[in-house]
């Protein structure tokens, strides 16, 4: 099938705290929305070590901290920033801010093969799983 | 018994007390003091105002001291007149006090130049701790300071108000800033550095008058220039306080005349530090001042012969990132003089060094002080320096330097401040058991002072002791780069009261995961609620109250004190866990619920229906207390253990802690709830209670120490609370109490709290009583969220059709 990719109205910016996260279900996708202050970004709501939360996460710079073992994911390019013998890296989402909303952009037609970005580890079985850690839809 | 009075309390004074109390004397000593503090560190005035150290951090002998030496001390009375006939010296309370021998120890005075309006009310000097706490309440961001004075005190000042936010201008009357310790160029270097941290410096400025009407608005120049200022601060030198030495009819010249077994021209009036002249000079350094203190005491106890021959002063400037070091004689006119000289103007490094006949006569370093101790010991000793004239700016690097020190002679001094020696410091580490720096200045006084010698000290510890350990004080990390004991300082006299505020003006400006939650704890610790509570430096398990599983559910522990609960409660968690379909129930190791696997959306809706109390078994606070059954219905209860653990839990819980904090109460030395194990622990006995901290046994198993044993259950909880606020207040954040009372030792921690003088412990208990009365069940936030979406799932506002 072909993949196609929309920008989605997720939310206003106010529901999202400063320096903080939230995840939210679109397309398919858990993706954690942080609020850095001059800009939003996204990222896959899941940990490359173990599946972690990162909505969940205390925010340094531009990189969250995975709230179950302390791996820091850039949030910019979703790579794991402290476990140099680890190159995984957590899937990105193009963000834009627009009339106080916050947009994300999915790919959505087949999203569980998009989960994550090439080379990186995550199976779809795990990725199943982050409906429970999200609560509900 | 000889009665010694001493006027004076400050370090010269204390100072020369603490050596003759060395020689074993019979004095009744009583030590009157004009200001209302303990002796302190008067060095580190600017720290204080540059919020580096809180003002009671600086104290050098604690009221405990005076009193373990029965020592009278009369705070807050000026000593107005001496009778050298008779034998009395009257106070300004009325008092009259004979005396067998006097010290006299008055220090010396602001100089006020003679200026214009310096009467006016934003006109400060900056000489004691009060002036440094006034100056503190008047400073705020953007106040436009002047500080009249280039010298080392001018500058410490002018650095510390600029550190609370004003916007400085140091005025200096000479062409050179601190003229006393540097030449031409070293001051050329020093003003450029001063300039670098961003306040302005005016030189060749004669200040004629401070302007406005009533209140400051300026200053003007004998040139007929002005500036604009709101406070003024006077930092242009010191003048001898010798009006008492006048009224005893003492030689008075510039100050009060003394020989070189520093007594003065009554036979029974003596005098020390800086309101003395001795061979025609007058020191104003801490370092001559203890070694006149050494040799007075002597003198005074009946051990005359040591002789005070004068002093190689040398000044070091204490402003971060500013590093000057002057000693000796620095001139270059007199014939004879060879010059050696080092300039690298990009890097801001200057160094001068004078020789006289092969020997070192004086030296300067702008810069890099590294080898300031170097030249020091070559001032002192006189050194023949012929042989190394060619290395004397660049040493042969040392390979090891545990080499470096073992070459160093015992009579080397390593601590100029107090005249400590290396053979001293290793004496205090193999005769009375000093492992650490912290006991090294509490034993030996090293590295008290200005503290530019801890590397040296340090070095030594890690030479001679066996298993050293290095101090736990460290930065909390790379984004704010103090440690905690300094933070903790930096917070409550800046008064900063958000996590961002102090990353933004002490720290990278966005933190990490490590010190977000320390800040976070430092300001609920300090300031109890009443600041910027931000949940984005908090933990999740903070942010939700609740503890974060594996798969990011939660769990939910209501508390149930003491492990007691009743029919009802269990009922209702019963219908919780069938209602919320909670995955596993279980009873915990401390007497508890556990309901695990909860979605984080449904906390609020639990908390509501259970009725209970947060347990706090997500966070760094207050547990439980584990409790047995006591006497109620155990046939071997001695006390009621099971009221004193429900009592103890009431009157701690909802406060947070460095670390959590998990507690125990048994009725009888069998221990059925493990209180030796416990951070605290209550131990009832036949007719007693044992109060035991720092129990562990989790990774590690350690038995507690004892507190105290005391007869009432009353007295237990009070000094389980003392310990309690103690360790809020001391130790690391996530340091367990098991590893702080290792790290301070059980010894300073009964001193500092059970064993403490009433005006600590009540201090402590009122700070904690505050602390109490703000804390509130963090479960009452699910009704009255912090935020909106705090713990409700975010719906997208659209949805994609396929």
């Amino acid at each position: 099938m072909k993949e196609a990719k929309r920008w989605i109205r997720v939310t206003n910016v106010e529901n999202i705290p400063l320096r903080e996260g939230r995840a939210v279900e679109v397309g398919g996708h858990i993706v954690a929305i942080f609020n850095l202050g001059d800009r939003f970004l996204a990222v896959g709501n899941r940990c490359p070590h173990r599946g972690g939360p990162l909505a969940d996460g205390i925010v340094s710079a531009a990189t969250v901290v995975c709230p179950l073992h302390g791996w820091k994911v850039d949030l910019t390019t979703g790579s794991v920033t402290n476990q140099p013998e680890n190159p995984q890296c957590a899937k990105t989402f193009p963000t834009r801010m627009e009339a106080g909303m916050v947009f994300v952009e999915v790919s959505f037609a087949n999203p569980s093969v998009d989960s994550t970005q090439p080379g990186c580890l995550a199976s779809i079985a795990q990725d199943l799983s982050l409906n429970r850690i999200s609560g509900e839809a | 018994m000889n009665k010694l009075v001493v006027v004076g309390n400050g370090m010269a004074g204390v100072g020369c007390v603490e050596q003759i109390l060395k020689h074993a004397s019979k004095f009744a000593i009583t030590i009157f003091g004009e200001e209302t503090h303990v002796n302190y560190n008067r060095i580190l005035l600017s720290s204080v105002l540059a919020g580096e150290k809180a003002a009671d951090g600086i104290s050098l002998n604690s009221l405990e001291w005076y009193e373990q030496n029965q020592i009278e001390l009369r705070l807050g009375v000026r000593i107005t007149d001496i009778d050298a006939d008779r034998k009395t010296i009257t106070g300004d309370d009325g008092s009259i006090t004979p005396f067998d021998k006097l010290l006299l120890a008055t220090g010396s005075n602001p100089l006020i130049p003679p200026i214009e309006g310096v009467k006016k009310d934003a006109v400060y000097v900056f000489r004691n701790l009060d002036d440094t706490r006034a100056l503190l309440d008047r400073t705020r961001k953007g106040l436009k300071a002047v500080v009249i004075g280039g010298g080392l005190l001018g500058l410490e000042a002018a650095r510390g108000l600029q550190v609370q936010g004003c916007d400085v201008t140091v005025v200096h009357l000479m062409d050179r800033l601190m003229e006393r310790q540097l030449d031409l160029i070293g001051g050329g270097y020093l003003k450029s550095k001063m300039e670098c941290l961003g306040m302005k410096v005016l030189l060749e400025k004669n200040t004629t008058a401070i302007l406005g009407n009533g209140k400051v608005e300026g200053i003007a120049f004998k040139d007929g220039s002005s500036i604009e200022a709101e406070i003024v601060v006077i930092a242009a030198g010191i003048r001898p306080n010798v009006e008492l030495g006048r009224k005893a009819g003492l030689q008075v010249n510039r100050a009060i005349v003394v020989n070189d077994y520093m007594e003065t021209s009554h036979p029974d009036i003596f005098a020390v530090g800086e309101c003395v002249e001795h061979k025609g000079i007058c020191y104003g350094l801490v370092a001559p001042l203890l070694e006149q203190g050494k040799v007075l005491a002597a003198t005074i106890s009946g051990n005359k012969g040591p002789r005070y021959e004068g002093s190689v002063t040398a000044a070091k400037l204490k402003i971060m990132g500013v590093d000057v070091f002057s000693a000796g004689d620095f001139s270059e006119g007199a014939s004879g003089t060879d010059v050696v000289r080092y300039e690298d103007a990009a890097l801001g490094v200057y160094k001068k060094l004078t020789l006289r006949d092969g020997k070192l006569a004086g030296a300067i370093l702008v810069g890099d002080t590294a080898d300031s101790h170097r030249y020091m010991d070559w001032l002192r000793a006189q050194t023949d320096l012929s042989s190394q004239r060619r290395q004397l700016l660049f040493p042969a690097p040392v390979e090891d330097t545990g080499l470096d020190i073992a070459e160093m002679p015992d009579t080397k001094v390593v601590c100029g401040c107090m005249g400590v020696t290396k053979g001293a410091i290793i004496e205090a580490i193999l005769q009375r058991g000093v492992n650490t720096l912290a006991q090294l200045k509490e034993c030996a006084r090293a590295s008290t002072g200005c503290g530019s010698c801890t590397e040296h000290c340090q070095e030594l510890l890690k030479a001679v002791v066996p298993e050293f350990q290095e101090d736990t004080e460290k930065f909390l990390c790379k984004c704010v780069p103090f440690s905690e004991e300094q933070l903790r300082e930096i917070l409550r006299s800046q008064r900063l009261r958000s996590v961002q505020e102090v990353l933004d003006i002490y720290g990278n400006g966005h933190g990490c995961e490590v010190c977000k939650p320390a800040l976070s704890y430092m300001m609920d610790m300090l300031w109890c609620g009443d600041h910027d509570e931000d949940r984005s430096a908090r933990f999740i398990n903070d942010r939700v109250h609740a503890n974060i599983q594996k798969d990011g559910t939660f769990s939910v522990v209501p508390r149930m004190r003491g492990g007691v609960t009743s029919a009802k409660e269990l009922r209702c968690i019963a219908d919780v866990a069938k209602k919320y379909r909670v995955p596993m129930v279980k009873i915990t190791g401390s007497q508890r619920i556990d309901l695990l696997g909860v979605k984080k959306s449904d906390l609020p809706k639990i908390w509501a229906d259970l009725g209970m109390p947060s347990g706090q078994a997500y966070t760094k606070g207050v547990r439980m207390v584990k409790t047995c059954v006591g006497t109620d219905f155990c046939r071997f209860g001695v006390q009621d253990s099971t009221r004193a653990g429900i009592e103890l839990e009431r009157r701690l819980e909802h406060l947070y802690s460095p670390h959590k904090v998990k507690m125990g109460a048994v009725g009888c030395p069998r221990n059925c709830a493990e209180a030796t194990v416990k951070d605290i622990g209550l131990i009832g006995q036949d007719g007693t209670w044992q109060v035991v901290v720092g129990g562990a046994a989790g990774k590690k198993v350690r038995k507690a120490d004892l507190l105290i044993t005391v007869e009432s259950m009353e007295e237990a909880l009070q000094a389980a609370t003392l310990f309690f606020q103690y360790y809020r207040e001391n130790a690391n954040y996530l340091e367990r109490t098991y590893d702080f009372v290792e790290r301070v030792g059980i010894g300073k921690v009964r001193r500092d709290t059970v064993y403490a003088p009433l005006a600590v412990q009540q201090g402590l208990r009122e700070r904690l009583r505050k602390s109490k009365r703000l804390a509130r069940d963090a479960w009452l936030e699910g009704d009255e969220p912090r935020h909106p979406t705090q713990f409700v799932q975010i719906e997208p506002l659209e949805q994609i059709n396929q």
